[in-house]
């Protein structure tokens, strides 16, 4: 079975926690975690709800694979409408969280309702409380997560909390478990902190078992970390240099998004990249990286753990940040730094820490700065907005500025916390805006990489590099190579990746075993650890259904085909350097054919039919 | 030749696929909770450090057993706990300086590694070699491996 089969109820209006049995059906239908909360959501959430009101709920969700031992099978995701999208949210995260909710025996937690006052949920095993989190609330993430520690003395615990920025509204605020992983996108932070809901507390002891074929499922696990260990990118790259292997790989194809998307490739990229982290700084001798750590049952351990310069102005007066914590992963590298210009590799880690601490999407922050730093240079924000702060592309200390007034939702903190697409309509300039359907863009210029442009045009939550990742075929040339800066061909390209995607999110694994992992590694795994016959085929038609739902969601919240676009500087403004000079998304030439190969209308809608061959709910 | 594990915390990433190989083989679920090989993790200072059982010569939880219920292992080396001898009476736990045999309380029972019997899941589990199973007698031979790599021969 793999999956625990009960989930908890908890209405935080009425404080009322209840044991469900999983629905089995739609186990068999949607797997797990991502495509089985969807189908949870849908089932009853209405769509049109206001993401920030009562009415949504947030489904905290493993996969059948998390808390096993198959590599990276230990991520949980948390599913809601997003209020910065008004899309269907679903943010994945790694650490250890959600493992140890399998381990208390429960795949899902399913919170509606308000709390009249901040609460936090407790999980040892079996039982589970709501326990008034007045003391915590207006704490960080860190602040918090110490106090829980000391309150239950329970060194194992494992925590996942929202910052300040999720009670002041930002709204792209995370949830951020074991300190620095991070269900990070689309605002799943800020609807946690609307229902009054601080943290979630979680220790299980009952451990794992009721694996299909236990044997089976101890070799084709062992073979798998075996494609791991041998595969160039999982095996050395991602140890050695994290996903910030892709900085300078990004910049010399002419990929890399700067100055707001402006250019597309950063003179500086160089400094802030993932050999710079190994380089030794002259006051300590010591490198950025420490060491890389992984999450739970994760064989790559991709993840960077870093220092701040003591000297760095940063932090020279504050030894709370003299410490180790969570480093730069390329996304948070790229939005932090090539975007807004800054090529400072300590401002970029300070305010990654800072991004932690206080629960923000770094992506979407450093996004969002580079609009605000555009709308500085046309002159649409001053000083006079920004109380002094010269608000300018290149410029560590504003960087750091915003970082610390967003973080505690206070003076221009609050513009910034609005995100990019409302804080450029806010100042009238609409058009600065680097967002698909209010989502900022992660770290891959779509004039560059043009599968990527469909990609973030058409993905369920908005502008994301992980709901289709082409980047491995037209860059990395995984499973095969494609020409980056040819369009043809490439809607089938992205109609793969995301249903792949989205059945590998849904089985509890993470995505970048896919750089060394075909379905036909992941699902064998599946198949030995569930019930049922789960075959590559299976796997991928389970994935396009989860895409089918997704997409039927956002339909009925009121999203429509004219959403599927991209920011017109992507659509007419060439490149101007590198590889791709010259060059403009070609968008228009793609999205007809990825309409078609969907089964939708050529307008961009879902169709009965369509709606009928995946059986989705009416 | 008997056989030691061997821990090098450097090469640890704290993913702890160690702690899931023992409970599985030990317990039947995947469980770091009854893990007999822990890894801690020092955020502030970025280590992780995995710790279990040394099996101490004279180990002071077998001396401090007053059923005898641990008893030498004479082919591993394994100093290994008879549970249904042990009455969990958890005085081991009291004389072990090192935490490392503990109480388990499904079962009113200790639970220590045993070594799996000369094949430590551990080992077989862990994706960088962070842990291994090395002759007993020079548990020493990558450092000093490591130092005589550092040797000067250029006067000799």
């Amino acid at each position: 079975m793999s999956w625990t089969r009960k989930f908890l109820r908890v209405n935080l209006t009425s404080g009322a926690i209840t044991e469900e049995a999983l629905n089995m059906q739609w186990a068999h239908d949607y797997l797990g975690q991502r495509g089985l909360a969807t189908r949870y959501l849908v089932d009853e959430i209405d769509p049109a709800c206001d993401a920030l009101g009562p009415d949504n709920k947030m489904i905290m969700t493993t996969g059948p694979l998390t808390g096993t031992i198959a590599s990276t099978g230990g991520r949980y995701s948390v599913v809601c409408k997003s209020p910065l999208t008004g899309t269907v949210a679903c943010s994945n995260s790694g650490g250890f969280f959600g493992a140890e909710l399998k381990f208390a025996g429960w795949d899902m937690i399913i919170f509606e309702g308000k709390a009249a006052t901040p609460m936090y949920l407790s999980i040892e095993d079996d039982v589970a409380t709501l326990l008034p989190a007045d003391d915590l609330w207006g704490k960080t993430v860190w602040e918090a997560d110490k106090m829980l520690r000391q309150k239950h003395q329970d060194p194992q615990t494992k925590i996942a909390c929202v910052g300040r920025s999720a009670e002041e509204g930002c709204l792209y605020s995370a949830i951020v478990n074991d300190l620095h992983r991070a269900a990070g996108r689309s605002g799943v932070g800020t609807v946690m902190a609307s229902k009054n809901l601080k943290a979630v507390i979680v220790r299980g002891t009952k451990g794992l078992g009721g694996i299909q074929d236990p044997k089976r499922f101890l070799q084709v696990t062992k073979d798998a970390k075996k494609v791991l260990a041998d595969n160039a990118v999982t095996g050395q790259g991602l140890p050695a240099y994290g996903t910030q292997v892709l900085m300078n790989v990004i910049n010399e194809v002419g990929a890399l998004p700067t100055r707001n998307m402006r250019e597309t490739q950063f003179e500086g990229a160089s400094n802030v990249g993932g050999e710079a982290m190994h380089e030794p700084r002259k006051s300590d001798g010591k490198p950025n990286l420490t060491t890389n750590g992984a999450c739970f049952s994760c064989t790559i351990a991709c993840g960077r753990i870093s220092t701040i310069d003591r000297t760095h102005f940063s932090v020279k007066d504050k030894p709370e940040y003299w410490i180790n914590s969570g480093g730069l992963e390329y996304e948070a590298a790229w939005a932090l730094g090539p975007d807004t210009g800054v090529d400072d590799i300590d401002a970029l880690t300070y305010v990654n820490f800072l991004c932690n601490e206080d629960g923000m999407d770094p992506i979407s922050f450093g996004s969002t700065v580079a609009a605000a730093m555009e709308l500085f240079e046309t002159g649409a924000i001053t000083t006079e907005q920004t109380g002094g702060v010269e608000l300018k592309f290149g410029s560590a200390e504003a960087l750091c500025w915003a970082a610390e007034m967003t973080a505690k939702g206070e003076g221009f903190g609050i513009d910034l916390g609005l995100g990019s697409k409302r804080l450029c309509e806010k100042y009238g300039k609409p058009e600065l805006s680097m967002t698909v359907k209010g989502q900022e863009f992660p770290a891959y210029d779509p004039r560059g990489i043009q599968g990527m442009g469909l990609a973030y045009a058409t993905a369920n939550r908005g502008a994301c590099h992980l709901r289709g990742y082409t980047v491995a075929s037209e860059i990395l040339g995984i499973p095969e190579k494609t020409d980056p800066l040819e369009s043809d061909g490439k809607a089938g390209l992205v109609k793969a990746f995301q249903d792949a995607t989205a059945a590998v999110d849904s089985a509890g694994l993470c995505v970048f075993t896919t750089f060394a992992w075909t379905m036909d590694d992941i699902a064998p795994q599946v198949d030995a650890a569930c019930e049922g016959d789960w075959s590559t085929e299976r796997m991928m038609e389970v994935g396009e259904r989860i895409w089918n739902l997704e997409k039927d969601f956002n339909q009925k919240a009121g999203i429509t085909g004219a959403d599927d676009t991209l920011p017109e500087r992507l659509l007419k403004e060439a490149a101007n350097t590198g590889p791709a000079k010259g060059r403009v998304n070609e968008l228009d030439k793609m999205l007809p054919e990825y309409y078609q190969l969907r089964g939708y209308s050529t307008d961009g809608s879902m169709t009965d039919e369509t709606r009928q061959k995946w059986a989705l709910p009416s | 030749m008997q056989k030691s594990l061997h821990i090098d915390p450097a090469k640890c990433t704290g993913c702890l696929q160690c702690e899931s190989a023992c409970s599985l083989v030990n317990e039947g679920t995947v469980n770091p909770a009854k893990s007999r090989i822990k890894v801690f993790s020092f955020h502030d200072e970025g280590r992780f450090v995995p710790y279990t059982c040394t099996q101490c010569d004279e180990a002071w939880c077998m001396q401090a057993c007053p059923v005898d219920a641990i008893v030498l292992n004479p082919v591993n080396g394994s100093k290994d706990v008879l549970s249904d001898v042990c009455v969990g009476c958890k005085v081991c736990t009291i004389a072990c300086p090192f935490g490392t045999i503990n109480y388990n309380t499904s079962t009113g029972k200790v639970v220590k590694c045993d070594l799996c019997g000369g094949d430590p899941e551990c080992v077989s589990a862990c994706p960088t070699q962070a842990i291994t199973y090395v002759d007993a007698n020079a548990t020493g031979l990558d450092k000093m491996r490591a130092w005589a790599m550092k040797t000067d021969n250029a006067g000799a």
